[in-house]
């Protein structure tokens, strides 16, 4: 089902953006690191270390946010400003492996490990996004 | 077969709902779009803003084509306007890079575009739907030149990797073969004698004949003879002389066209925002933000960062900082704010706007989007290909490749559109250093295109997410931030009211920033009228 959604999404899109229809790749990113890489440094730039313009993209390294693993959780999942949901674009194990590996790396070392389980408990239904 | 009786006739819906699922979509979009749900937006002419008050002042907070518009109309209406602009210049998502152009995003990384002269690549914005009807009026008004923009090309490729073993496939044929196998399936279903299908025998009789003629079928309703040709090209073309007999083509295996999947780009080219005619500015996409801002520049000021917005009775107070040198905080005051400033940003900001205000601006973040511009040594792709302007599709990260609508026949370096992504593609390729994602657009591209290695000239790559001043592309709703938010954002709050891409139900179309502008402008003279 998940793998048909992207085909369903373009079909019916009648272009949302002005944009192609490219909402159709799924992550498949298939570690934390990779996550991270793949997903996360587009904005929060390589090494966790955050950028600065207009606004700003918050640095993860050093980021005692990540201390407590439900605010970090609740952010990736849901997203708040400029940071999108994650809900139902990642998996809650990608989203587990890739907040392992922030909350560990980067000057980050907080050592409790989140499970899927823990990102599911905490995740509600995915946003539907506009056609 | 009995036809069923009256009482059982299908409703146009009913039988709409059957011909989807024979059929497949494309066949249920298209007699759904004949029962006309002609779309296009609602502009009809710009608002009529008379009667303001002498010496009433207004800041406008970004110079991008919501900012400018606002600035121009209500300094039309005798409205005492500023912009305060974060970048170095005006035009906001309306740009264009050509060679000499340098572009720093965020984490310090700076391109140089080394196009030849004469050559762009519009990172943002790019083509213009005939129905847009508002940034067609401004273009008509302040002189900008248009020119087709070619969405849909014949000849062009579809492409998906694992089909057709990884060959792309010439948008002809797939059109060809998956509506005539379509056609073939849906009157073969119809025709079946023993088939109860609740549809009289004379709409039985128009629909055979429509399947018939629209997808190529011969006198037995079958797909894939000669005639197919016709529409998906032939092996060897006709021509002249003792030899000149073309010879046809075969379909492709109706199983492999149905699997493919390509079917989603035709269906996707028979949007209403793609259909025929696009338009394109002559010579760029800034043609359109340089044209405001010959209107509006004198009254913008550029490098200011906005630090926060305050309001009280007596106006709108904008504290800022010089965005390049820093410096000691400013302020500018007036009686109202038209705010353009992108979602992204405007919501680390301190405004001043109830909470519910607040919240809206929080809860719609922006699209990742990623644009690669290639420059190569000669168009390959008009002098081998027979292709000039019009979309490539494929399932590989670049998603789109795109060729110019202009300039065709022409010597010398040209350049193309090599990746155009959303989504995951786009979080991945923006993650990459610019050249990264050039070199990563020219290894996909170079699968459909052989050319590509030896022909490639230089390139760049632009994130959306990585640009300083935007921090993303354009508005993500979702439906149930819709819901929740979009009447707050869009309605004047105090003495500032919200203008942008986002702000509208055109999101991530320059449309939808010169609609909400409008709005947002009406909102402010209403106000601006009636107040004491």
């Amino acid at each position: 089902m998940r793998a048909l959604l992207p085909l369903l999404l373009l079909s019916a899109t009648p272009a949302l953006a002005d944009s192609a229809a490219n909402l159709t790749h799924a992550v498949t990113a298939d570690t934390g690191a990779a996550v991270f890489q793949h997903v996360c440094q587009g904005c929060h730039m390589p090494g966790g270390r955050g950028a600065s313009g207009a606004g700003a993209f918050p640095a993860l390294a050093h980021n005692a946010k990540l201390e407590n693993a439900g605010y970090p959780i609740s952010m990736v999942l849901n997203g708040h400003g400029g940071m999108p949901w994650f809900n139902g674009v990642l998996t809650p194990t990608q989203i587990a492996d890739v907040l392992n590996y922030v909350r560990t790396h980067f000057g980050n070392n907080y050592t409790d490990k989140i499970t899927p389980a823990d990102v599911t408990a905490a995740a509600g239904p995915p946003p539907v996004l506009e056609r | 077969m009995t036809d069923a009786p009256n009482a059982m006739q299908p409703t146009r819906r009913q039988l709409l709902a059957r011909i989807g699922i024979a059929a497949g979509s494309v066949a249920m979009y298209q007699a759904m779009t004949r029962m006309g749900h002609a779309a296009g937006t609602d502009f009809t002419a710009p608002p009529s803003l008379t009667g303001a008050k002498p010496g009433t002042s207004v800041i406008v907070l970004g110079a991008g084509l919501s900012g400018m518009l606002a600035a121009y109309e209500l300094r039309r209406a005798g409205y005492n306007v500023r912009v305060l602009e974060y970048q170095n210049r005006s035009g906001g998502r309306n740009f264009t890079l050509r060679g000499g152009d340098t572009l720093t995003e965020l984490g310090g990384y700076t391109q140089k575009c080394e196009f030849a002269s004469g050559n762009y690549i519009n990172p943002g914005p790019w083509r213009i739907p005939y129905h847009h009807q508002a940034i067609l009026h401004y273009c008509r008004t302040l002189g900008v030149a248009l020119e087709p923009f070619i969405e849909v090309n014949h000849n062009a490729y579809l492409h998906d990797t694992k089909s057709f073993g990884g060959e792309p496939q010439r948008y002809r044929k797939i059109l060809g073969d998956f509506t005539g196998q379509t056609a073939e399936l849906l009157a073969k279903a119809i025709n079946q004698k023993d088939l109860d299908l609740p549809v009289t025998a004379e709409e039985k009789h128009d629909i055979l004949a429509a399947m018939r003629g629209w997808g190529l079928l011969d006198e037995n309703y079958t797909y894939g003879g000669p005639m197919a040709s016709l529409r998906r090209g032939y092996d060897k073309p006709p021509g002249a002389g003792p030899n000149g007999a073309a010879i046809p083509s075969t379909a492709l295996p109706r199983a492999a066209v149905m699997k493919s999947g390509l079917w989603q780009y035709l269906a996707f080219n028979m949007s209403n925002d793609v259909q025929t005619t696009m338009f394109q500015p002559v010579g760029g996409m800034d043609m359109i933000g340089r044209a405001f801002a010959k209107q509006v520049n004198d009254i913008v000021t550029h490098n200011v960062k906005v630090t926060n917005i305050r309001q009280d009775s007596t106006g709108v107070t904008i504290a800022y900082i010089d965005s390049v040198k820093g410096g000691a905080p400013q302020t500018a005051h007036a009686d109202y704010c038209v705010c353009t400033i992108p979602l992204p940003v405007l919501s680390q900001l301190d405004i001043q706007v109830s909470e519910a205000m607040k919240s809206a601006i929080a809860a719609v973040p922006y699209h990742s989007s990623v644009k690669v511009g290639l420059e190569f040594k000669r168009r390959f792709w008009e002098e081998d290909d027979q292709i000039y302007g019009g979309i490539t599709f494929t399932d590989m990260p670049i998603s789109v490749m795109s060729y110019p609508s202009t300039g065709y026949f022409s010597k010398g370096p040209a350049v193309m559109l090599g990746a155009y992504m959303f989504g995951a593609a786009a979080y991945d390729f923006a993650g990459m250093e610019p050249q990264a994602r050039v070199q990563a657009a020219l290894e996909q591209g170079a699968k459909i295109h052989k050319q590509y290695p030896a022909e490639f000239a230089n390139g760049v790559g632009v994130a959306w997410s990585r640009m300083p001043w935007t921090l993303g592309c354009c508005s993500m709703w979702a439906e149930e931030a819709r819901k929740l938010h979009y009447k707050t954002l869009t309605t004047m709050d105090g003495r500032i009211v919200l203008a942008g891409e986002h702000a509208s139900y055109v999101g991530c179309w320059q449309e939808g920033a010169l609609l909400s502008s409008l709005s947002a402008i009406t909102q402010l003279h209403q106000r601006a009228v009636q107040a004491i």
